[in-house]
């Protein structure tokens, strides 16, 4: 089924004119990698907030306001300029056991993402000005979880080049 | 003289496991994509801001101590792992076209770095808290943008020659 994808999705007149226009798929690649830097620069200063190590005169909620938008923004970036490179090579990524773990981690990332802004809202919502004391440990683990797997979405998505 | 070198570099022990190994190259440049990607997602928060774009609340100078240690790092790590891929294939990377043009834009933004430093970056007192930033300053940041974003286009280029 997975197969018959592939090669329909390798016969559209998309994917052919990508395949055929040899400077599509490195420049792509090139925007992709730049949100990329985006979203990991972004997410290191955010997560190394979370764990205390980087901007502690600075609340989370600032940091939040701050970097969340240009992840949420690369992040769209990277879904179209990685739907291209799809388009243009299914058989490369679709398939691809690096590919897969990449869609899952990056599935992760974003519902622990999602789950903590959750909680910064509903403790701001509370009146707070910032995320509750009481969920500063868990702050933590979730800077960590979250810088961990942005870093392996990024080294999966380099090594997909290399596993059929 | 210089292809003595490339020879000698590429007969070298940690260049000739990496290029005999299946796995050592992919584990390297992830490394070097990563340390890349910090180094261009850091320097562009702080080119964003001498543009007066991005992070305006925030005191240039204060900014510029917060964020260029980690750019530094990321930027030795991606010098290193970038030299042992190098080293793996020296006479074939020095050939190519984009790897030179990557060589060359690197040191262009080592100048218009050192030229920021020696020049605008001195009066930052005066004009580091305003949101909006001299036009010397802008100047700056645009041709560092524009490099970076050239130095990893010519970078991903290298690998389709």
């Amino acid at each position: 089924m997975l197969v018959d994808f592939i090669n329909w999705l390798a016969a559209t007149q998309a994917s052919l004119i990508i395949q055929k226009v040899f400077w599509i798929i490195p420049t792509v690649q090139t925007a992709h990698i730049l949100a990329i830097s985006v979203v990991l620069a972004s997410m290191a200063m955010f997560d190394l907030r979370l764990l205390g190590l980087a901007g502690k005169r600075h609340s989370i909620a600032s940091f939040s306001r701050r970097f969340m938008p240009w992840l949420w923004g690369a992040l769209v970036v990277l879904a179209a300029s990685g739907s291209i490179l799809i388009v243009g090579e299914p058989k490369r990524a679709l398939g691809n056991v690096f590919f897969e773990a990449k869609m899952c981690m990056l599935a992760t990332a974003i519902a622990v993402t999602l789950g903590f802004q959750a909680i910064l809202k509903r403790d701001l919502g509370r009146g707070g000005s910032d995320l509750a004391p009481s969920h500063f440990a868990a702050a933590k683990v979730v800077g960590l979880v979250s810088l961990a797997l942005w870093i392996a979405i990024a080294v999966a998505g380099r090594l997909i080049a290399y596993a059929g | 003289m210089l292809d003595h070198f490339l020879h000698w570099l590429e007969s070298t022990a940690p260049a000739i496991a990496i290029s005999e190994s299946s796995w050592l190259f992919p584990g390297i440049e992830s490394v070097h994509v990563l340390a890349i990607t910090m180094v261009v997602g850091s320097i562009t928060m702080v080119d964003l801001r001498l543009l007066g774009v991005n992070l305006r609340d925030r005191p240039v100078g204060e900014l510029i101590d917060e964020i260029l240690p980690w750019t530094w790092t990321s930027f030795a790590v991606a010098v290193c792992s970038g030299a042992l891929l190098f080293s793996s294939n020296a006479t074939h990377y020095w050939g190519t076209f984009p790897f030179r043009a990557k060589m060359l834009l690197l040191i262009l933004a080592g100048v218009n770095m050192t030229v920021f430093h020696a020049t605008i970056l001195r009066s930052v007192d005066v004009w580091g808290r305003r949101p909006q930033t001299p036009r010397a300053a802008k100047i700056s940041g645009g041709v560092s943008l524009g490099l970076w974003i050239g130095v990893v286009s010519l970078g991903r280029w290298i690998g389709f020659v």
